[in-house]
């Protein structure tokens, strides 16, 4: 068999539509699922919706899975998310020591960054070096909690609501709310700073 | 196992790489690997739980070379012969068999467009939970050669229920096809001091999602 993977993955995949075991075109359908429409953008109606509906959010906190679908995301996808929040004292940051775990409705296909063995392997022992690997430096007051994905539950962090943000619309704070500050590895966009993700 | 995946604590595997504008996937073989894992499972020759084991199973110097896609790969080619959905000789050429029949894909177009994965409910009243949220628990000493969701850093370590997630598989049986034993899931809280020594700060927690199976009472 060839060494290269795109020639490996190619056999296989002929072999396979071949013997009719799978279908071309639901291979195509789901990777567009995941390029175009499953994304970090999900997550940030629901962290935006959060900030200013203080109903939505106590909804949010008890029953996650509830409150996705509210903002018309899939509900059976939702199923065993919990949101855990950040606030001035606590923070809160996600990883799956023992696989690649991963909110996937609300936050898409997790980074490679996610998945590496310096993250898993660091993030439960040494999470405040890991965050300020990320740029983020936690006050000793501050406690860090960490949220090891060990069963089908996934996890999603709501970040605090960025300073000066006061005015702007719901549709204005989702920009401000990135994949890493809903993973725990930084925090919202400050308004100055745009919308990038 | 106690394999090489089960890495949470583990020191010298260097700093995080960041990449900035990540695309969702790196090659279109990346995105074709995913795609396959995905029609592959709705066949049901496996689960989730066995479909994890068998990427633990890769020699651990592959587990650690490999990328995160290659994994799921060499998983995948073991896979398809190891569940009957292709021949030994038959990934080995590249063909069918001769005179082989055909089936009729199990993942269709219409699957695609629908996201989640179809985890059963976790509200089920007729499983009762060992344990109340407040309570002390341990995680127990185990070290099983199968598959488990306990990691080593955790075994042994005393925390405190601080929610009860309701009743899912048991991993450890399922990955084994020896029975799902719902039970009651948890998420258990660990002081850093308790996982990680005096060095880790007093504040500082990890929460681990556990299995009544994982836990026993932890006195006062």
């Amino acid at each position: 068999m060839p060494s290269d993977p795109t020639l490996r993955v190619k056999a296989l995949e002929s072999l396979l539509v071949e013997k009719g075991l799978v279908d071309p075109a639901a291979l195509d359908a789901l990777i567009d699922t995941y390029e175009h429409k499953i994304g970090p953008r999900n997550g940030a109606r629901v962290v935006a919706r959060a900030w200013v509906d203080p109903a939505y959010k106590m909804r949010l906190l008890a029953d996650a899975a509830s409150a996705i679908a509210e903002v018309g995301l899939a509900s059976s996808a939702g199923e065993h998310m919990v949101v855990v929040e950040n606030g001035p004292k606590v923070h809160n940051l996600v990883v799956c020591t023992l696989c690649s775990c991963y909110p996937w409705p609300v936050l898409g296909l997790p980074p490679v960054w996610y998945k590496s063995t310096a993250y898993r392997s660091r993030a439960v022992i040494d999470p405040r070096g890991v965050l300020r690997e990320f740029g983020l430096e936690l006050a000793e007051d501050v406690e860090v909690r960490v949220w090891d994905s060990t069963a089908e539950l996934r996890y999603l962090v709501l970040p605090e609501r960025p300073a000066g943000s006061e005015k702007l619309s719901e549709t204005e704070l989702a920009e401000l709310v990135t994949r890493d500050a809903m993973v725990g590895v930084a925090k919202a966009l400050a308004p100055a700073s745009g919308g990038k993700a | 196992m106690n394999g090489v995946h089960d890495m949470g604590g583990m020191h010298g595997m260097g700093p995080i790489h960041y990449e900035k504008n990540e695309p969702v996937f790196h090659a279109r073989w990346e995105s074709r690997v995913y795609a396959l894992n995905r029609a592959l499972a709705e066949w049901r020759k496996w689960n989730l739980d066995a479909w994890r084991h068998d990427i633990e199973l890769l020699a651990p110097t592959d587990y650690l070379r490999m990328s995160y896609y290659e994994k799921w790969f060499a998983a995948m080619e073991k896979r398809v012969v190891k569940y009957g959905l292709v021949t030994r000789d038959e990934l080995e050429s590249g063909r069918p068999a001769p005179g082989s029949a055909k089936v009729n894909p199990a993942y269709t177009v219409t699957m695609a467009a629908v996201i989640g994965r179809g985890i059963p409910s976790s509200n089920d009243p007729s499983v009762a939970p060992l344990f109340q949220v407040g309570q002390a628990v341990r995680a127990r000493n185990i070290n099983p050669v199968g598959h488990t969701r306990l990691p080593r850093y955790a075994r042994g370590k005393t925390g405190q229920i601080v929610r009860d997630h309701g009743v899912y598989v048991f991993p450890d049986t399922n990955a084994q096809f020896r029975g799902e034993k719902r039970q009651h899931v948890y998420s258990v809280r660990f002081a850093a001091r308790e996982l990680w020594g005096e060095d880790a700060s007093p504040r500082d927690s990890v929460h681990l999602d556990m299995w009544d199976d994982y836990l026993e009472h932890a006195g006062s």
